[in-house]
């Protein structure tokens, strides 16, 4: 129905046709369909979020075995919102409650890879098998990573020392009525849309171009099947961008129509989220280059893995 | 009242938190020793991984979000 209203506003309405038709129409489509979608996806997600933050995650992930531990911090880190300013609190938080590296590190991989922005844009473009299934490859990637980058770490990593915890800072402020949750959900749901929505319709505009103006073969001859090393070549080129989800997310889906395989675009898309040299900076202040190293390079090569899976499959 | 408010040092947030928090006194009319603290080390004493914090005589009150002026104001002794 959406679909039919804005066919009739771009061809019939305003009467054009071509390359600047076809833009304009993807514009307007995509952008207020994800953006609807976005919100509604991200204010439940923040609702959920009300019930569970770091620290009790934190408190649950304790003393739990390796393979759980390591699970449920790639689960978790769906659900708590990432930036990269909070990766160091995170980490030196998680050694301090003697939780294994490997399941700290599988929390700092999970929480910026499957974003809840990342999640509700694939959904929004793609339905929830696209979504389900990056969010599924998401977490083993998670999982693995943080295992072998637990086994790869050592004590003299670690740059500073971890400090004790002096005071006793678990309140009761935890337990809020159902009324405010869903007002601060709400809160937060529409402070997230205001801050990335520029992003995302400059994401879908550049989305616009490729759609309306880059020949399908071009990327076909690039991106599709026929280069056998697009994968390696688009997480490699994704790793030192630091673009917001936002932006990257919403080309996914021009890219994918004409052409690229959906491996390789989604392992681009991981590559950007997981992985950026600002983060490689931060990080910088708590851990030696060879962890850094050693972090990149695992999580590169998993997300390298997933695109070829992808592709394979889908 | 001694008000401490704690941040990663890095997003706008805590800075944001700080104002707000200082608008809350002048309404209040309170006396209170206010601190910024974006010492990782520090902020890590009060166990707080989700900034900012707003720690009220050495108790942690709230953490991982903004809070606006009444619910600053709500936290006062």
């Amino acid at each position: 129905m959406w679909l039919n209203s804005v066919d009739f506003f771009i061809y019939d309405f305003l009467g054009l046709s071509g390359g600047l038709a076809d833009s304009l129409h993807f514009f307007v489509y995509d952008s207020i369909k994800i953006l609807t979608l976005v919100f509604f996806i991200i204010y439940v997600i923040s609702f959920i979020q009300t019930y569970i933050n770091t620290e009790t995650v934190r408190e649950y992930i304790k003393g739990k075995s390796q393979f759980v531990g390591n699970l449920l911090a790639a689960i978790f880190g769906i659900l708590t919102p990432f930036c990269s300013c909070s990766s160091i609190p995170l980490f030196l938080g998680f050694t301090q409650a003697r939780i294994p590296r490997s399941a700290t590190f599988s929390f700092l991989i999970s929480s910026p890879m499957n974003n809840e922005i990342a999640i509700a844009i694939l959904f929004a473009a793609f339905g929830w098998k696209i979504a389900f299934m990056y969010t599924l490859f998401g977490l083993i990637t998670a999982v693995v990573g943080g295992y072998v980058i637990g086994k790869l770490s050592r004590d003299e990593d670690i740059l500073i020392d971890i400090p004790y915890m002096e005071h006793d800072g678990v309140a009761s402020f935890e337990k809020l009525p159902f009324v405010k949750r869903v007002n601060d959900a709400w809160k937060n749901a529409f402070g997230i849309i205001k801050d990335i929505y520029l992003y995302v319709l400059i994401g879908i505009s550049i989305g616009a171009v490729i759609h309306g103006y880059v020949p399908a073969d071009f990327i076909v001859k690039y991106t599709g099947a026929e280069n056998p090393f697009a994968v390696l070549v688009a997480v490699i080129a994704g790793i030192p961008m630091y673009a917001g989800v936002a932006s990257i997310a919403p080309l996914v889906e021009p890219l994918t129509s004409k052409g690229m395989l959906m491996g390789t675009a989604l392992s681009f898309m991981m590559a950007v989220v997981a992985l950026s040299l600002p983060e490689a900076m931060i990080l910088k202040k708590v851990m030696s280059w060879r962890l850094i190293g050693i972090f990149f390079g695992i999580v590169g090569f998993g997300i390298i893995l997933v695109g070829y899976l992808f592709n394979i499959i889908l | 009242m001694e008000i401490k408010v704690l941040g990663s040092g890095c997003c706008s947030n805590c800075e944001t938190q700080m104002e707000i928090v200082k608008k809350a006194l002048a309404t209040t009319g309170k006396f209170a020793k206010l601190e910024k603290v974006i010492d990782m080390v520090e902020v890590m004493k009060y166990g707080v991984m989700s900034t900012p914090a707003i720690v009220i005589n050495d108790e942690v009150k709230s953490r991982g979000k903004v809070l606006n002026e009444q619910e600053v104001i709500a936290l006062f002794v």
